[in-house]
């Protein structure tokens, strides 16, 4: 193989500006962070509301979000960043169409497109697993709080909740570290995340290994943090005897 | 007067299997009533049609001059005025023991948190478990957590107790903590219906015994009469197996 290997390379002028290649991997951090985290949180709220509705008496709610998870579940992820990129901003009404097709730049358009994607996607995820965690629960557990007085909401509240989030935190950690390897995927519709970055470094400066081995550190780097973020989570929750912390 | 928990004729059905058939019987204020029999007779699940925990498909139950099959019953302020004692104990493992003695007091009941915390304490103090407050029900032995599921229905100032196999689930050196708990408050004039095995507790706490059989509600009678001379075979059997222990 005749490949001329560049360690500095990273340190050199992209020749745009005065920006070294090291800037475009930065930028390209910066919004693989922003798509993930804005898309968790999303995410997060949208699956706990699926997961709880999946466990009520009522078959029309429970109807609803299982339908929802088979939907989203069941259909490739990159279908799904499409659909959202070329077919959705079709189906909006006209003054919104005009808005996000010319009035938006189209970095916030790709934008909002993944963020919407990933967390629509990641919400049925989610919704699965606050559901296990709920049944996960003893039956007993809810007949005891409504022996109290409390009310069906109050139940989710106070009793049940609080212990399957407890129970579900490490399969979240692991949706949690696939929603920023899967934020790679905006760069199929031009988004200039770490991957698009790592992609435009190989072509510009012909480093194409040096490139993604930089790409593959810094995912590596960020995602065993974070898991070790969620470990220190898990344990701060931790209450004696309860599953997960040890003992009965 | 009316009883504090009439149970008139009740029937419960699961899809075509038949529980509970025509129940019928009454607990007076500050009685305390014992249902034992076989398992799989219907015992616990007629104690909790009491408090609806379970819905019943035919008859009525009024608890303090409320009907619990009435749709318009404001179901969960009823159940906060009735306590539930549960085999499993089922405090909540993620709330320490002072928490698990408040929140339905103050989330329920609107209590002060202040005033909620002085009488759980207090209430755990008279379970014999004042030590323990900061603790986690993980961290309790089963007696001291069934003590504490005690003192928690308790400090919803209840009208009645309800006690569904509470020392079932309890090692055997560990069952006359409870029992005692659980005398001491029927000597104080609580009103309590209590599913148990516990014949020796029927014996010297209970005023009535009731002995069901699939469903059916076979013996309904005074203390003595039920330990002095069951009418049913059934019953019979049943003590002179219980018994033999």
């Amino acid at each position: 193989m005749n490949y001329h290997w560049d360690w500095a390379v990273f340190f050199k002028s992209t020749g745009i500006g005065d920006e070294i290649y090291l800037d475009w991997f930065v930028a390209g951090l910066g919004w693989t962070v922003a798509v993930a985290l804005v898309a968790w949180c999303i995410a997060l709220a949208l699956g706990a509301v699926l997961g709880v509705m999946r466990t009520l008496p009522n078959k029309a709610l429970s109807g609803v979000a299982t339908a929802y998870v088979e939907l989203f579940r069941n259909v490739p992820l990159l279908v799904q960043l499409f659909v959202w990129y070329f077919l959705v901003p079709d189906l909006l009404p006209e003054r919104a169409q005009v808005w996000f097709k010319q009035e938006l730049n189209p970095t916030t358009s790709a934008y909002l497109s993944v963020v919407a994607c990933l967390a629509f996607f990641t919400a049925a995820r989610v919704c699965e697993q606050v559901r296990t965690g709920i049944q996960a629960l003893p039956r007993g557990q809810t007949m005891a709080a409504m022996a109290m007085g409390f009310s069906l909401p109050q139940v989710y509240r106070h009793v049940l909740l609080p212990q399957a989030f407890r129970i579900i935190i490490p399969p979240l950690t692991s949706e949690f570290l696939n929603i920023f390897k899967n934020s790679s995927v905006a760069s199929l519709i031009g988004l200039m995340e770490l991957l698009a970055q790592t992609k435009q470094t190989a072509e510009f400066s012909a480093n194409l290994f040096e490139a993604f081995t930089l790409a593959t550190l810094i995912y590596f780097v960020l995602n065993m943090s974070l898991m070790k973020g969620m470990g220190w989570l898990e344990k701060r929750v931790a209450v004696p005897g309860l599953i997960g912390s040890g003992g009965k | 007067m009316s009883p504090m928990i009439s149970i008139d004729n009740v029937s419960k059905w699961y899809g075509d299997f038949q529980v509970l058939t025509d129940c019928t019987t009454a607990v007076a204020k500050g009685e305390v009533v014992v249902v034992c029999g076989p398992s799989g007779s219907g015992k616990s699940t007629l104690i909790k049609c009491v408090n609806a925990l379970e819905p019943f498909q035919k008859g009525s139950i009024i608890v303090d001059g409320i009907s619990v099959g009435d749709p318009k019953t404001d179901l969960p302020k009823l159940r906060s005025r009735v306590g539930m004692v549960f085999q499993h104990f089922e405090l909540f493992p993620h709330l320490s023991i002072t928490d698990n003695l408040t929140i339905a007091q103050v989330k329920v009941l609107g209590r002060q948190p202040d005033e909620a915390r002085d009488k759980g304490l207090k209430l755990l103090d008279r379970v014999g478990l004042a030590a323990h407050a900061a603790k986690y029900p993980g961290q309790l032995s089963g007696g001291q957590q069934q003590r504490v599921a005690i003192a928690r229905a308790l400090a919803m100032d209840p009208i009645a107790m309800l006690f569904d196999e509470p020392t079932s689930a309890l090692d055997p050196e560990m069952i006359n903590e409870v029992l005692d708990v659980m005398t001491q408050l029927a000597h104080e004039g609580m009103t309590m219906m209590c599913v148990t095995h516990e014949m020796g507790f029927a014996r010297r706490v209970a005023d009535r015994v009731i002995f069901m059989d699939r469903g059916m509600i076979i013996e309904d009678c005074a203390k003595d009469d039920f330990f002095g001379s069951p009418r049913s075979e059934r019953a019979q059997q049943f003590l002179s197996k219980i018994l033999q222990h």
